[in-house]
C-alpha cells in the first residue's frame, strides 16, 4: 500500500488537496512509469524449500491437507479503520456525513449551497470522491473552504482507509463538519462504512420513483434521504408521494427532506437538521 | 464492481492465515442479501490470487438465505429481499441472516 495517499498498488487511487496552498501530487501505479515513492510490503513471504532428506522428497508420505478455521468478516479491515475514524470524529466533536447517490443527482450543487449557508457559523471540510477529475473539488474550493479530491481510478466507492488518509491531510478542527461526497454509485458505497455519523442518500426527481426498491441496500443504509431538484416537478411525471412511500417500505425510519438547491426550497429544513446533529453528538 | 475490492480483502485474509503455505481450497460464506454476485467473485478471485499462495485454489461459496425478525411482534420470516412486510402489518423487519460476508475456512497443502 502507498503510505502517502493510502492507495493500493493496483487501484490507481490519487489524492489531491485543494486548500489554497500549492501542495498537490499525482502518481500512477501499475505501469510503473511515474513511481516516485517506495511501497512497503504489508506481509512477509515465507519461502519453503525442499530438502533432499525431507519426507516428501524421499517418498515416505505426503503431509495431509490441513484445514484452518478462520470465520473472519471479509470487511473486517475496512470496519476496523471505520471504527478508528469514528473515534477520531467523536473525540473532536466532528460531524461527518457521507453523501451517497447515483451520478447526477445534484450532490455537489446541494453541497455548495449547504456550505454557503453554514460556513460563517461552523468550519466545514470536504472529501470529494470521483473516479476521475478534480472538477467537483474545484467547485467546492470556490466556496472558500478546504477540500481534498480523492480520485478512485477503477474504484467505484470510497473505503475507510482513504478517508483516514484524507483526514490526516485535512486535519479538521474540533467542532467542525466533514462532508464526504462519495463516488456517484447507488450500489457499492452502501457496503463500506467510513466511520460517518450518517449516510445521506440523495435522489433527484428526474430519476424513477422506484429507485429505493431497486437499490434497497443504499436506502436501508442511509438515515436521511434528500429528494432533490424539486423545482423540476411541474415538468415531470414524477410521483413524489409514491417515491416517499417506496423509501419508507425499504426503511421506515428514514428522514425525508424535499429540497431544491436551485430555488432554495426545503434548504432551511436540511440546514436545521445538520445544526441539530452538530449540537447533539452521539 | 465492489466485488473486486471484496475479493482483494478475501485474498489478504487468506495470505494472512496461510502462513506461506500453498492454499488448496478457500471456503467463504456470502449471504443472498449481501449484494455480492458469486460469479463476479469467482472471476475476481482468479485475478486477485495470481502470484500469491492462493493461486489456483478452489473457491467454495456457501450461500445463506435471508431471514428477518419483526421489531414490533418478534415474528421471524424468510426474506427474499432486504425489506419485508410482517403479517402483523409492520415494516420494521430487521434482517438477521443473509448479509454474511465471511471467510470461513482454508485448506493448505
Amino acid at each position: 500500500m502507498c503510505t502517502t495517499c493510502g492507495c493500493s498498488d493496483d487501484a490507481q487511487m490519487r489524492l489531491t488537496k485543494l486548500d489554497g496552498s500549492t501542495h498537490s501530487h499525482e502518481h500512477t501505479h501499475a505501469d510503473g512509469s511515474t513511481h516516485s515513492h517506495e511501497h512497503a510490503h504489508e506481509h512477509e513471504h515465507e519461502h519453503e524449500h525442499k530438502h533432499e532428506n525431507s519426507a516428501e522428497s524421499v517418498g515416505l508420505r505426503q503431509a495431509p491437507d490441513k484445514s484452518i478455521q478462520i470465520e473472519q468478516d471479509i470487511l473486517f479491515k475496512n470496519n476496523l479503520k471505520a471504527d478508528e475514524n469514528r473515534r477520531y470524529f467523536h473525540e473532536r466533536s466532528i460531524l461527518a456525513l457521507n453523501l451517497v447517490s447515483a451520478p447526477g443527482s445534484g450532490k455537489t450543487t446541494l453541497l455548495e449551497k449547504t456550505i454557503l449557508a453554514l460556513k460563517n457559523k461552523v468550519v466545514i471540510n470536504v472529501l470529494e470522491g470521483d473516479q476521475e477529475t478534480a472538477n467537483d473539488a474545484q467547485r467546492i474550493r470556490a466556496t472558500g473552504i478546504d477540500v481534498i479530491q480523492i480520485n478512485t481510478g477503477a474504484g467505484c466507492h470510497l473505503e475507510s482507509k482513504i478517508v483516514s488518509t484524507g483526514l490526516k491531510q485535512l486535519n479538521p478542527e474540533n467542532g467542525s463538519i466533514l462532508f464526504i461526497e462519495n463516488v456517484g454509485n447507488l450500489v457499492c458505497p452502501a457496503l463500506f462504512d467510513l466511520g460517518e455519523r450518517s449516510k445521506v442518500a440523495i435522489l433527484s426527481v428526474t430519476e424513477g420513483e422506484d429507485k429505493p426498491l431497486k437499490y434497497p441496500h443504499m436506502f436501508k443504509a442511509a438515515s436521511i434521504l434528500i429528494l432533490s431538484k424539486i423545482d423540476l416537478l411541474p415538468y415531470l411525471k414524477f410521483d413524489i408521494d409514491l417515491c416517499i412511500k417506496n423509501a419508507l417500505i425499504v426503511n421506515p425510519e428514514i428522514r425525508i427532506i424535499k429540497v431544491s438547491a436551485l430555488s432554495g426550497e426545503g434548504l432551511s429544513e436540511w440546514i436545521q437538521l445538520i445544526e441539530a446533529m452538530l449540537q447533539k453528538p452521539l | 464492481m465492489h466485488e473486486l475490492s471484496i475479493t482483494q480483502s478475501i485474498v489478504e485474509i487468506v495470505i494472512d492465515y496461510a502462513g506461506g503455505k500453498a492454499v488448496r481450497r478457500v471456503q467463504i460464506e456470502i449471504g443472498e442479501l449481501s449484494s455480492i454476485m458469486p460469479d463476479a467473485l469467482r472471476f475476481c478471485f482468479d485475478v486477485c490470487s495470481k502470484d500469491t499462495v492462493a493461486e489456483g485454489a478452489e473457491l467454495e461459496i456457501l450461500r445463506t438465505e435471508g431471514q428477518g425478525r419483526c421489531l414490533d411482534c418478534g415474528r421471524e420470516m424468510p426474506m427474499a429481499q432486504l425489506f419485508a412486510l410482517c403479517s402483523c402489518g409492520s415494516r420494521k423487519v430487521q434482517c438477521i441472516k443473509g448479509q454474511e460476508l465471511r471467510v470461513k475456512e482454508l485448506e493448505v497443502v
